[in-house]
């Protein structure tokens, strides 16, 4: 009952040193990094760990930061302690062009499925997993469909072009800000033959 | 001829187990999901899962569109608790956008929530008593998840797929046939629910189908992730509504019933007593909604002009009203950036919503948890060495909703 997220990252920063990192609590969750060499020594640790105990996965996930020089894809694991009723999340980072990390699926039996789907998703290839395939998606498919770039909308669709609610020229909602609307000229053909 | 159409895999003549396609449009599997099994006789030697016959990219898609439009996609995970997951989206929202919500709303929102949690479980159970044979309860309680969807219709309109709510609160008041609906809920479910469980519960054709079918140990269950009554089943007390309250659930006293086996059986119990509590819930809220008072006694909805819809009379006469109508509608409405994880508990399990926020208009990313696709997974491992006719008893009880599991 007493384990609190200061805690938590006391421990963690005794046990790796430096190699832990991005400490923060957004909405009452710990959450923090580490390189993905290392996500199962944080994630054996957390778990066999007597006071930390996080043996219990509630989520594991893709997400694709567009932009970040080699922290491109991340994975997402959400850790529950169920006796202390504390969750923490961690991240790990790898570069698109070798997305390799290491299976959780020898730790937690719930991971086989969600690295699946992290891997039809994202493309992640999660080294040492029994099965890795796409769950999803068709098996012929030959794109990671939760990519940035590949747009929802196809950009080049001029009749929803609404210059008049000011958004420039812009797709759909939410494109002002983020760049994922935006798509280089050379790379649109591709991504419409990848889909077709 | 016969050569280039009959091709038998290699070694096919000498193998002594059958190779059943289970689905995927089989009518037992309640949902469009394949299982390959393998079978010696009648026992279960391996069995194989494909998903994803339903997959709708809901990920994706709500990468590209404002909050208010994301919620009918939570409609149609669980489609048997709608109102649960639209619920699970508005809280993950208000978290996110720091809203805080009025008592009484978050009294309406348990009782909505509640009475899809019985319709859920009402659905799970009498579909196992369906599939072990007994169609008669199946039927009798359908008038009763009929009650419920008629006060659904009261509440937003729509019956299965509800789009229940609003960032904030609801979208309307509830009217006074909508209580008094819920009041005859209240008063003639409890009989209902009795003459339910007199059929099956001790039942011996019942029992000598559930009972040792598809068990799994607590450890077990908790390292394949399970959550929700097939956890509490195996002897877990956990409950997101006890651990982690939201929506005030705090304000209510209810217990937790929990297994032993992990079996069938097990579950089915489970579920039948999480009903009364359910029950329980609902007449505390229902009472405490009663008991506002004056202007309280109106309020559905919190104060937030950026994200909650002005009512239209005042779109057409004041401007602030337009102006708020129009940014929301058109999504133009930034939001603060963050990531959050807000978890609520389904019907069938914990359903959780990761969402990143980069500061923009729609969400950065959002992921799904869903709890059935993430214990489909221990299928194989509870059917190995059983029957074939178990294998559809532990599909249909571990309430796997195909809708949830393809996102």
């Amino acid at each position: 009952m007493s384990l609190t997220n200061e805690h938590i990252k006391q421990r963690l920063i005794e046990k790796f040193n430096d190699q832990v990192l991005g400490f923060e609590e957004s909405y009452g969750m710990l959450s923090f990094e580490a390189p993905k060499e290392l996500n199962l020594k944080v994630l054996n640790f957390l778990y066999d760990d007597e006071e930390l105990k996080f043996r219990f996965l509630t989520d594991l996930c893709g997400v694709h930061y567009q932009g970040q020089q080699d922290k491109e894809l991340a994975v997402v694991y959400h850790l529950h302690n169920l006796e202390d009723n504390i969750r923490i999340r961690f991240k790990v980072f790898t570069a698109m062009d070798k997305p390799d990390i290491y299976t959780a699926t020898g730790l937690f039996s719930s991971a086989n499925w969600m690295e699946r789907e992290t891997y039809d998703f994202y493309g992640i290839n999660f080294v040492g997993h029994p099965n890795l395939k796409r769950i999803l998606n068709v098996d012929e498919m030959d794109y990671f469909p939760l990519r940035k770039q590949y747009p929802l909308e196809d950009q080049s669709r001029v009749d929803k072009d609404d210059e008049m609610f000011g958004r420039g020229g812009t797709i759909g909602f939410g494109t002002e800000k983020t760049d994922h609307g935006t798509i280089i000229e050379a790379e649109k053909k591709n991504v419409g033959e990848d889909i077709i | 001829m016969s050569e280039q159409h009959i091709k038998l895999p290699e070694g096919s003549i000498e193998k002594t187990t059958t190779t059943l396609n289970l689905g995927p449009t089989h009518p037992a599997t309640h949902g469009v999901m394949q299982n390959i099994l393998e079978l010696d006789g009648e026992r279960i030697v391996s069995a194989e899962q494909t998903i994803g016959y339903i997959h709708r990219a809901f990920e994706k898609i709500a990468e590209r569109r404002p909050l208010y439009q994301i919620t009918p996609l939570t409609d149609r995970l669980n489609y048997c608790s709608s109102p649960i997951n639209n619920m699970g989206w508005h809280l993950t929202c208000e978290k996110l956008l720091g809203v805080k919500t009025p008592k009484r709303v978050d009294y309406l929102r348990i009782i909505i929530m509640e009475l899809a949690r019985i319709s859920d479980h009402l659905i799970c159970n009498s579909i196992v008593g369906v599939d072990s044979g007994a169609y008669t309860g199946f039927l009798y309680v359908m008038q009763y998840r009929e009650l419920i969807y008629e006060i659904y219709e009261e509440i937003c309109g729509s019956r299965l797929t509800t789009n229940i709510g609003r960032i904030g609160g609801f979208e309307r008041n509830f009217n006074d046939i909508a209580f008094q609906k819920i009041q005859k809920f209240l008063d003639e479910y409890p009989a209902v629910l009795t003459e339910f469980e007199n059929l099956f519960t001790r039942n011996r054709i019942f029992m000598d189908r559930t009972i040792g079918a598809g068990p799994i140990s607590a450890e077990r269950a908790l390292n394949y992730g399970f959550t929700g009554p097939n956890l509490r089943a195996a002897g877990v007390d956990y409950d997101v509504r006890i651990h982690s309250p939201y929506s005030s659930y705090e304000d209510f006293e209810f217990d937790i019933p929990v297994g032993t086996t992990g079996d069938c059986y097990d579950r089915f119990l489970v579920r039948n007593q999480e009903m009364w509590q359910s029950l329980r819930i609902i007449k505390d809220a229902f009472q405490k909604v009663q008991e506002f008072k004056g202007a309280d006694a109106d309020v559905y909805h919190a104060d937030v002009p950026e994200y909650y819809l002005p009512p239209k009379q005042d779109v057409y006469t004041k401007m602030e009203a337009l102006i708020w109508h129009f940014k929301i509608i058109m999504g133009e409405i930034n939001m603060p950036a963050g990531e959050v994880y807000n978890a609520v508990e389904g019907a069938n399990g914990e359903l959780g919503f990761y969402f990143i926020s980069d500061g923009g208009r729609t969400p950065y990313r959002l992921h799904f948890r869903r709890p059935c696709f993430i214990y489909y997974q221990a299928y194989e491992e509870l059917t190995k060495g059983a029957m074939l006719s178990d294998a559809i008893i532990v599909m249909s009880s571990l309430n796997l909703i195909a809708g949830e599991m393809d996102a």
